[in-house]
C-alpha cells in the first residue's frame, strides 16, 4: 500500500500521455501535456515527503521535516510548464487563424494538399531537359 | 578562490548572453537588437575560447554560484568536453548572426525582426547554460529556456505571408519537445530520489552504491529517451524535418548547427559522466539499442532525403541521418568511438551550417527553397552554389573536407568492434548522401530557370559568413589536430578508468 501514491503518478502520466497521442484536437493535446506535467510535480512532491515529518520551518522542537528542495525544484518546473502551455495556446490561436481549424487531422490534410501542389510544380523541374548552356 | 574577472568566466559565459536578451528587447530596433546580439555572441565566443585554453592548461574548472558549495548550491563544471562544445555553439552563433541580418530583413516583418534576435539570444543562452552547468536540474531549466525560444524562432517562419505550416511545425515540436523535457525531469527526479543530490559529480560518486535498483534503471531509460527525443534520434526524429523546413532560414542555420548536438552532449554527459561508462555500456549495454537505431536512422534519413523536393527538408532528413552517424560512433563504446562521435558532432555542425546558409541565400533571391526555386540558379549565384557544393562534398565525405575526417575516424574506430560489415555500411550510406547532394547540384546547374525572379548573387553579408564556414570545412580537414586532438583527449578523460 505504501506505493499507492506513486501509482497515482503513473496513472496521471498515462492519462496525459494518452490524451496527447489520441486526441486530434490541439487544445486537448495541450491539456494532456498539462496533466502529464502535473504527474511529474506529484512525483517530486511525493519523494520529498518524510513519514511523520512536519513542514520544514526553522523552529524549536522540529527535528523531523519534509525535504524542502524538491518543492523548490518543482516550483521552477511549474513556471516552465505554465510558460510552455501559454506558448502552446498562443500557437493554437495563430493556427486557428491561419487554418480555420485546430484539428490535427485537418491540419495534416491541409498541409498535404499544399505539399502535393508544390511537389507537382517541382516535378516539372526534374522532367525538364538538362541543358549545358544557360539561357 | 581568486577575485578577478577570470574566475567568473563560467557564469559570464551564460549570463552575458542571457542579459543581452532583455536588453535587445528594450531597444525595439532591428539594427540595435542585432548589434547587441552580435556583441554578446562574440563575447561568449571569446569567453569560451578562454575557458578552453584554461581547461587545457589547468584541468577542470569548478565554479560555485554565489559561493555556495557544490552539494547545496549550483556548481558549474567546465571540463574539456563542454569547453569544446561551448566554443562550437558560440562560434556558430557568432558566424550566423551577420548572415541572418539580411536574411531576416527579407523574411520577417519589421515588427518581428527585433524579437527574432531576442529569441536567438535566449536560445543561445539556454544552450550555453546546458553545456556549462554541472547540476542536473539546472540542465532541465536551461533546456526549457532554449526549447521555448526555439519554438518561437520556428513559428516566426509564418510571419509576413510566410508559410503557415511553420506554426504547425512549431506546435508539434512543442508537444514532442515537452514530452522529452518532462522525461528528463522524471529521470532526474528518480536519481534524486536514490541519491539525494543533483550535482553531477556527486551523482556519479553515489550512484554505484544503488545502481542495481529498478529506480536507477528507470531513470536511465527516461533520460536516454528524453535526450534522444531532443537529439532527433530515430525514431524520435519526427519533429525535426518540419521544424527545419518551415523555420526562417537563419533559424535553420542555428538549429542545425547547435541544438541537436547539445542534446547529444546531454545524453553523453549522463551516459558517461553521471551513470559511468561501466554502468551504461558494460552493465546495461546501451550500445545494443543505439547501434540498430543509428543504422536505421542513417538508412531512413538518407533514403528520405533522396526523394525530397524541398532543399531545406532534404537537408533536415540528412541531419537525421548524420545524427545517426554520431550515435553509431558512440555505440562503438570505446574511447576511439566516442572521440569519433565528438569529431563528427563538430564537423557536422560546420557542414550543415554552410548548407543551410547556402539554401537561405537562395531563399533570399528566389523566394523559396524548393527545387522550383533552385532550378538553373547555379550560374547566377556561383559563390552560393560553390559553397553548397563544397558543403555537400563535406557531407558525403570527400577527401580534403572535414566530412572525410569524420568518416575516417568513424570507420577506423568501428573496425575493431564491429568489423568490416559496418565499414561497408558507412561507405554505402555515403553513396546515398552523394545521391541527394547530386540532386541539388543537378537542379541548380543543369535544369532551366523556372521563374521570373532576377538572377543575382547573394549579398556580401550573407556570402562572407558562408565562406568563413566553407574555409573552416577545409581548414579543419588539414589541421585536424585541433578537433581530433581535443576529441580524443576528451574521450580518454571521460572514460577515465574504463578499459
Amino acid at each position: 500500500m505504501q506505493h499507492a501514491p506513486y501509482w497515482l503518478v503513473v496513472v496521471l502520466l498515462m492519462v496525459g500521455f494518452y490524451t496527447m497521442i489520441a486526441s486530434a484536437n490541439l487544445v486537448k493535446r495541450l491539456i494532456g501535456l498539462g496533466v502529464f506535467q502535473v504527474a511529474v510535480f506529484f512525483l517530486y512532491i511525493l519523494l520529498a515527503k518524510v513519514r511523520g515529518g512536519t513542514a520544514p520551518i526553522l523552529e524549536e522542537g522540529i527535528a523531523l521535516y519534509s525535504n524542502p528542495l524538491p518543492h523548490v525544484l518543482i516550483l521552477t518546473a511549474i513556471v516552465v510548464s505554465v510558460a510552455t502551455t501559454a506558448l502552446g495556446l498562443a500557437l493554437v490561436v495563430r493556427i486557428y487563424h491561419a487554418y480555420g481549424s485546430m484539428d490535427e487531422d485537418e491540419l495534416v490534410q491541409h498541409d498535404n494538399e499544399v505539399e502535393s501542389a508544390l511537389a507537382a510544380r517541382d516535378a516539372r523541374v526534374l522532367q525538364a531537359p538538362r541543358k549545358a548552356e544557360s539561357s | 578562490m581568486e577575485f578577478g574577472w577570470g574566475a567568473h568566466l563560467p557564469i559570464l559565459q551564460v549570463i552575458v548572453v542571457l542579459l543581452a536578451a532583455p536588453l535587445a528587447f528594450l531597444t525595439r530596433r532591428v539594427r540595435a537588437a542585432w548589434l547587441i546580439a552580435f556583441i554578446a555572441s562574440a563575447i561568449a565566443l571569446w569567453i569560451a575560447s578562454r575557458l578552453l585554453i584554461q581547461v587545457q592548461q589547468d584541468g577542470v574548472i569548478v565554479y560555485q554560484l554565489g559561493g555556495w558549495a557544490a552539494p547545496m548550491g549550483i556548481g558549474y563544471h567546465i571540463d574539456l568536453l563542454n569547453a569544446f562544445m561551448l566554443v562550437l555553439v558560440s562560434a556558430i552563433s557568432t558566424i550566423a548572426l551577420p548572415y541572418s541580418l539580411r536574411s531576416i530583413e527579407n523574411e520577417l516583418s519589421a515588427h518581428s525582426q527585433p524579437l527574432f534576435y531576442v529569441y536567438w539570444l535566449l536560445c543561445v543562452a539556454g544552450l550555453l547554460g546546458i553545456l556549462a552547468t554541472g547540476d542536473a536540474f539546472n540542465v532541465f531549466v536551461f533546456l526549457e529556456i532554449s526549447a521555448l525560444s526555439t519554438y518561437a524562432l520556428i513559428a516566426l517562419g509564418s510571419d509576413r505571408g510566410g508559410d503557415r505550416r511553420a506554426l504547425h511545425a512549431s506546435l508539434r515540436y512543442l508537444l514532442l519537445g515537452s514530452i522529452g523535457a518532462t522525461f528528463i525531469v522524471i529521470g532526474i527526479g528518480l536519481l534524486y530520489m536514490m541519491t539525494g543530490t543533483l550535482n553531477m559529480m556527486d551523482l556519479a560518486a553515489r550512484l554505484p552504491a544503488v545502481e542495481d535498483t529498478r529506480t536507477v534503471h528507470a531513470a536511465f531509460a527516461f533520460l536516454v529517451i528524453g535526450t534522444g527525443l531532443k537529439a532527433a534520434m530515430f525514431p524520435l526524429h519526427t519533429w525535426l524535418p518540419d521544424a527545419y523546413t518551415h523555420a526562417p532560414s537563419a533559424t535553420s542555420v542555428l538549429l542545425a548547427g547547435t541544438s541537436t548536438k547539445v542534446a547529444i552532449y546531454v545524453m553523453l554527459r549522463f551516459l558517461i559522466s553521471v551513470f559511468g561508462f561501466e554502468f551504461s555500456f558494460i552493465g546495461i549495454h546501451v550500445e545494443l539499442w543505439l547501434l540498430p537505431l543509428a543504422v536505421l536512422a542513417i538508412l531512413y534519413g538518407s533514403l528520405c532525403a533522396v526523394y525530397q523536393m524541398d532543399a531545406k527538408r532534404l537537408l533536415a532528413y540528412s541531419s537525421v541521418a548524420q545524427v545517426g552517424y554520431i550515435f553509431l560512433a558512440i555505440s562503438i563504446g570505446s574511447a576511439a568511438g566516442i572521440a569519433a562521435g565528438l569529431i563528427h558532432m563538430f564537423n557536422h555542425a560546420l557542414m550543415k551550417a554552410v548548407l543551410f546558409m547556402a539554401i537561405g541565400a537562395v531563399v533570399y533571391r528566389a523566394g523559396g527553397s524548393r527545387l522550383f526555386h533552385i532550378a538553373g540558379f547555379g550560374r547566377a549565384m556561383p559563390w552560393t552554389f560553390g559553397a553548397l557544393l563544397l558543403g555537400g562534398m563535406s557531407l558525403v565525405g570527400v577527401p580534403f573536407t572535414v566530412g572525410f575526417i569524420s568518416k575516417w575516424y568513424l570507420v577506423t574506430s568501428s573496425l575493431d568492434t564491429y568489423g568490416l560489415a559496418l565499414v561497408v555500411f558507412v561507405l554505402a550510406s555515403s553513396l546515398l548522401a552523394a545521391l541527394y547532394v547530386w540532386r541539388l547540384v543537378d537542379v541548380a546547374w543543369f535544369r532551366p530557370v523556372m521563374h521570373e525572379r532576377e538572377l543575382q548573387e547573394a549579398p556580401l553579408s550573407m556570402l562572407l559568413p558562408m565562406w568563413v564556414l566553407v574555409l573552416a570545412n577545409v581548414y579543419f580537414a588539414f589541421d585536424s589536430d585541433l578537433t581530433v586532438g581535443i576529441a580524443q583527449r576528451t574521450a580518454a578523460v571521460l572514460l577515465g578508468g574504463a578499459p
